[in-house]
């Protein structure tokens, strides 16, 4: 009954946003309608919350009458699997893809007071047509409330690979943040619609985008998180086409972040922020697109159907093909805004965005380039992670080389030679750190250590900025802790977004340079060398689980004959689907790890049995997620700012 | 209890990637030089690993060839050569400089030329909106001859 109930709620959520898409483009010029269209997206929203929760006790009460349910649910899962198989397939993570959009739709009406009622009315008529396609294809063609006629006893149960606490968050963030961009895409088409892009606008935009590019920033993190200890192998990043699908968004969320300070502080740069703001959420769906078609292969292959991939690829053709041409014939009319000198901030970041839209170029390049080489020629090539080294990771290192200058930098006519001059004790620290690398760390690599000296030259940089607006080291005490204390929320998120940003690349380089790997068949009380560390194979054990069984190790880890730590890696196998996997076990050094996987049963010469088993040393693996924290928590700080906050009054 | 060890036996199905002891070279630099192509040679079968990674059988069967071939003394290009002539361009994960491969190669960096190009555009109009035109120089002129005492 309860599923009944949600797939009427469902349909009806249907009509309701065709509803919502009259009612807020009327309501733009009869003041009087506009209300019945906010009225409208809330009901949307709560339409589709309420198929939402339907879902979602389906599979918390294993009802196998629902083919969703019967097809990725199991018994014997923990109940948090069985809620996060909720979102666990095609059907219902669209339909969390629906109730997120639909849930920004209706935040958008009820927190949007101090928008200009035409402007609101006509995002929320923009919002609404996009609740319309996506509602129609999760209702016509992918519902996942639709009952089996013969119910099974028992679920096919969901992927044990899946069945992973950093994957059950990982779906909810990765969309409030993919979906979060369709807001920014309303306000694009709205704005266009009504002719004008000022600085008011922009500053509308802003947080909106802030919190879609947090989100989508842990959605990643916690997406690579998952890949480093799941797969069993420590890579935690392999430009993999659905990786690559999260990160285009995220690279033009990050750029329109930055252009849409531009257009809210010099009205300068109009015309390519309302592009950004339509290309970010064109890149979402795009994403979603290339995900669930199976046009491309990938280690994440997820929940693929072609023939629902050709309805996405209409959806995507559709809104964003509509949106692109009204821009074509609108963005011409835009005021072309404030001018600027070659030295300048806005300089600044529009190479910034030059950098950040070239590196996303060359992520679609070469996610599509093999579709693109077979449809022209039939030949098939591969596209795999050297070609992104050498293309995306110059183009990088090239917009952090410049990120520093940025902040130091005037509006409309800076001094770069002045800024230069303010980093000059930066760049010094990070030479000194890039040479101390190269020289203390073997094996000896220049390009890594060059990397090293970038990350501190991205920490060095930010702070010199704080002390430069603080004034530090030059004026006396007080007045700095007064200058301090009052630097606005927005000043410090940027600061600790961008410090994060180095902290990552320091992890980055060190992990992937310095890694050290051993693997050895061992007998119980076996011995592997790691580096400075002794490992030995203490005792295995036979482990029984809620829906596997299991062989869990016990390894003691030993540095010079004191122990360090215990870690118990696991290789489990899932009685529901005959799927084995590989737990594996991390051991916290300061920000490195030890990761310690436990392989295969075999036989020494002798005919004991022995087990394979492989261990990493991942020096300062940690800074990888701490930064995107850090870049999270920048943007959250960011958008905590009093003139960031949504319901900011009319006054630009 | 023996249905649970049929069970576990069943677990215990292959898994080993480059790493695995059993199939390393003897000598620790050929060793190095053969993980570093296995990052560069995809694992036909997969869905999208190199041979370094994977632990498919037909992973296991190139990563045995390419190690023969180190062990044999082939150059890095030789080794690549051989499994082109094989396998086809596909099984390179990083595509050749080559005709076919020349818009991937070059689009990064063309991309980033047009985005420096049409800013220097936008700031050679600021420069001309901020220049004078003759008849405003002249006018300026006028205007400060008849302040001048």
């Amino acid at each position: 009954m309860i599923v009944e109930i949600g797939a009427f709620a469902l349909a009806l959520a249907l009509v309701l946003s065709l509803a919502q898409v009259g009612l807020g483009f009327a309501g733009a010029r009869r003041p009087m309608l506009a209300g019945a269209g906010e009225g409208a997206s809330v009901g949307v929203f709560l339409g589709v919350a309420l198929a939402f929760a339907a879902l979602v006790a389906a599979f918390a009460g294993s009802d196998f009458s629902v083919a969703n349910v019967a097809a990725n649910s199991h018994t014997a899962k923990p109940m948090l699997y069985k809620i996060a198989g909720a979102w666990g397939s095609h059907e219902g993570s669209m339909l969390l893809w629906c109730l997120i959009l639909t849930g920004f739709g209706a935040t958008v009406a009820v927190w949007g007071k101090g928008l200009p009622p035409s402007l609101k009315s006509r995002v929320l008529g923009v919002q609404g047509l996009l609740g319309v396609l996506f509602l129609a294809y999760t209702v016509f063609a992918s519902n996942p409330l639709a009952r089996l006629a013969n119910a099974p006893i028992e679920g096919r149960s969901l992927n044990p690979l899946l069945q992973d606490p950093a994957l059950a968050f990982h779906p909810p963030f990765l969309y409030l943040g993919y979906v979060g961009f369709s807001v920014v895409f309303s306000f694009g088409v709205a704005a266009l619609i009504e002719g004008r892009v000022d600085a008011a606008w922009a500053r509308w935009v802003r947080p909106w985008t802030l919190a879609a590019w947090s989100f989508l920033t842990v959605g990643i993190a916690l997406g690579s998180f998952w890949a480093y200890y799941e797969l069993g192998w420590g890579g935690w990043w392999f430009w993999d086409p659905v990786e690559n699908a999260s990160f285009m968004p995220w690279l033009i969320g990050a750029a329109l972040l930055h252009s849409a300070i531009v257009t809210e502080k010099r009205g300068a740069l109009s015309g390519w922020t309302v592009f950004l703001a339509l290309a970010a959420f064109t890149f979402s769906m795009l994403g979603a697109f290339l995900v669930r078609s199976g046009v491309l292969t990938s280690v994440h292959a997820f929940a693929v159907d072609p023939t629902r991939g050709v309805l996405l690829l209409s959806i995507l053709g559709v809104s964003a093909g509509a949106a692109f041409a009204l821009f074509a014939w609108r963005a011409p009319a835009l005021a072309p805004g404030g001018v600027f000198a070659p030295a300048s901030r806005e300089s600044l970041i529009v190479l910034n965005n030059i950098l950040l839209t070239a590196a996303t170029a060359t992520v679609l390049l070469g996610t599509l380039f093999p579709l693109i080489r077979e449809a022209i020629g039939g030949e098939t090539v591969s596209v795999g992670p050297p070609y992104f080294n050498l293309t995306f990771a110059p183009l990088m290192a090239l917009a952090m080389l410049a990120l520093p200058f940025g902040p130091l930098t005037a509006w409309k006519r800076g001094d770069i030679v002045a800024s230069a001059d303010r980093l000059k004790l930066a760049a010094a620290v990070a030479a000194l750190a890039g040479a101390t690398v190269f020289g203390v760390m073997s094996p000896r690599k220049a390009l890594a250590s060059a990397g090293i000296a970038l990350g501190v030259w991205l920490i060095a940089g930010v702070a010199a900025e704080i002390a430069e607006r603080t004034r530090a080291f030059r004026a006396p005490w007080p007045e700095v802790r007064r200058r301090l204390t009052g630097l606005p929320r927005g000043a410090w998120g940027m600061t600790l977004a961008h410090a994060g940003l180095g902290v990552f690349i320091l992890g980055a380089c060190f992990e992937t340079t310095w890694k050290v790997e051993s693997a050895q068949a061992l007998s119980l009380g076996g011995q592997l060398r790691l580096g400075a560390f002794e490992l030995t194979l203490k005792d295995v054990r036979t482990v029984d689980g809620p829906n596997y069984l299991a062989e869990r190790g016990e390894i003691s880890v030993t540095r010079d004959g004191k122990a360090v730590c215990t870690p118990r890696p696991e290789r489990r196998f899932y009685t529901a689907g005959r799927q084995s996997t590989s737990e594996v076990a991390l051991c916290n050094l300061g920000f490195s790890q030890i990761y310690v996987v436990l392989g295969e049963r075999r036989a020494t010469a002798a005919g004991q049995p022995a087990w394979l088993v492989r261990s990493y040393f991942n020096p300062w693996v940690q800074l990888i997620y701490l930064g995107p924290l850090m870049m999270t928590l920048g943007g959250l700080l960011s958008l905590s700012d009093r003139r960031l906050r949504f319901a900011v009054g009319k006054k630009a | 209890m023996t249905g649970r060890l049929f069970l576990l036996l069943a677990a215990i199905f292959s898994l080993a990637a480059a790493s695995d002891p059993s199939e390393r070279l003897a000598d620790p630099a050929q060793e190095a030089r053969a993980r570093a192509l296995f990052s560069q040679v995809r694992c036909l079968v997969c869905q999208n690993e190199s041979i370094d990674d994977s632990t498919a059988e037909l992973a296991g069967d190139l990563r045995k060839v390419v190690r023969e071939q180190v062990a044999a003394g082939r150059s890095d290009t030789e080794v690549k050569t051989f499994l082109t002539a094989r396998y086809g361009e596909f099984v390179l994960l990083k595509p050749r400089f080559s005709l076919g491969n020349a818009a991937l190669w070059l689009v990064p960096f063309l991309a980033v030329l047009v985005g420096v190009g049409m800013l220097a555009t936008r700031w050679r109009r600021r420069e001309a909106t901020l220049a004078l035109t003759g008849d405003e120089e002249s006018r300026l002129a006028a205007l400060l001859d008849d302040e001048a005492p």
